[in-house]
């Protein structure tokens, strides 16, 4: 096993290098399913078993494959498990396939799903490529639920369908606009974090 | 009149950035400055074109044919990669010009989620080969214009004051935000 222990191991993904509010990756996903929190959940849970599932099989198989062709069986090993996910969700959540909708076949353009594959299972073993995938499927599912749960707190007063006070709420916050504006504010928040914590550490 | 409604449709109504959320990774990533998001949009222009009729045509005459629609995720996925690698071959061979002034975005337009989205969406709204085409051109003249925008104003934001934790990324969405509020005065209009 490489030299990081199995809890910073496991814990990156959420704070550290969050996919989303840190490294950035996977925005469309992120922007596009993120109106209530339950589609955000939806979302996360889909994209992290894709994650874990793709990671698990390139560990496995990276031996048998050529380095020339390397990228192109990933993208078939991924768009596999997509199908899975896609098939099972149409048969038995058809509620959420609908909303989710384009956004289940586009987790195989999910920068994230190609890139871990590509930076982490490729490389390590079987272990450390499960733990990496649940990791940074949870770092993103985190993500998308804090960030549903802001939009619909504020779009429509209410947290995972449940009205937490009356009245129809600011309706820009569940439009498109809204989430380009509270991704933005998410991220300055932890920009604006990470500096007052450091000023603390060392005093310039 | 039916190919108006898809044009404006896609350019102003469902924006494919800015109302649709496909295509984020390249519009926050390469719209630093305004030549770059030209050369960006067209080279989304060009492959988004050929790898709709491409997609299509595998869809309908092979797909369909033997009843495995269900690979569709798969078999799409396949043909943009290997397309995008055979345009920038046969670009290098005709047009060096072209080439260089596409070159350095064609790789990066494998993970273009607008893409994959577009060849997708074709299918889901029943549109034939010729409306496809339309559709694609005008999902890609809509990225281009968003992108386009989108640079101008960044490069304005360079100059700006901004509070430290704002800067960058957090700012440029905020931006993007207010821009798509300014599209989102299209969705009034129905036809």
């Amino acid at each position: 096993m490489s030299k990081p222990s199995v809890i910073e191991q496991l814990t990156k993904g959420i704070r550290k290098e969050n996919p989303v509010f840190v490294l950035l990756l996977g925005l469309c996903p992120v922007l596009g399913v993120t109106s209530t929190a339950i589609n955000g959940l939806g979302m996360g849970l889909a994209t992290t078993f894709v994650l874990i599932m793709s990671n698990v099989v390139i560990s496995l198989i990276k031996g048998l494959i050529p380095a020339k062709v390397r990228i192109p069986s990933f993208i078939v090993v991924i768009a596999s498990f997509v199908t899975v996910v896609d098939l099972l969700m149409a048969g038995y959540l058809p509620s959420l396939h609908e909303q989710l909708g384009l956004f289940i076949p586009l987790i195989v353009v999910n920068c994230i799903v190609l890139g871990r594959a590509e930076a982490f299972a490729s490389r390590n073993q079987l272990l450390p490529s499960l733990i990496d995938g649940v990791s940074m499927g949870v770092g993103f599912t985190y993500a998308l639920v804090l960030l549903g749960g802001i939009r619909e707190l504020l779009g429509s007063y209410s947290i995972f369908g449940l009205k937490i006070i009356p009245g129809d709420g600011l309706l820009v916050f569940v439009l498109a606009p809204g989430a380009f504006l509270a991704l933005g504010f998410i991220i300055a928040f932890f920009e604006w974090r990470k500096s007052t914590a450091s000023h603390v550490k060392n005093p310039a | 009149m039916e190919y108006f409604v898809i044009i404006f449709g896609a350019i102003f109504i469902n924006n494919i950035v800015l109302s649709r959320f496909l295509g984020i990774c390249p519009f926050l990533g390469v719209s630093k400055s305004t030549t770059t998001a030209i050369g960006m949009g067209g080279a989304v222009l060009f492959v988004m074109t050929i790898a709709t009729i491409v997609t299509y045509l595998i869809f309908q005459f092979l797909l369909i044919p033997f009843g495995i629609t269900y690979l569709q995720t798969v078999a799409y996925i396949l043909v943009i990669a290997f397309l995008v690698q055979v345009v920038e071959i046969v670009l290098k061979k005709i047009s060096p010009e072209l080439y260089r002034a596409l070159g350095v975005f064609l790789p990066l337009i494998t993970t273009n989620c607008a893409i994959l989205g577009v060849a997708i969406l074709v299918i889901q709204q029943d549109f034939n080969l010729l409306e496809s085409v339309v559709f694609a051109v005008a999902n890609a003249i809509g990225f281009t214009l968003a992108i386009v925008l989108f640079s101008s104003i960044r490069e304005q934001l360079d100059l700006a004051e901004i509070p430290p934790a704002m800067k960058g990324v957090p700012a440029a969405l905020v931006v993007a935000g207010i821009l798509s509020m300014a599209f989102m005065g299209f969705s009034g209009m129905n036809f």
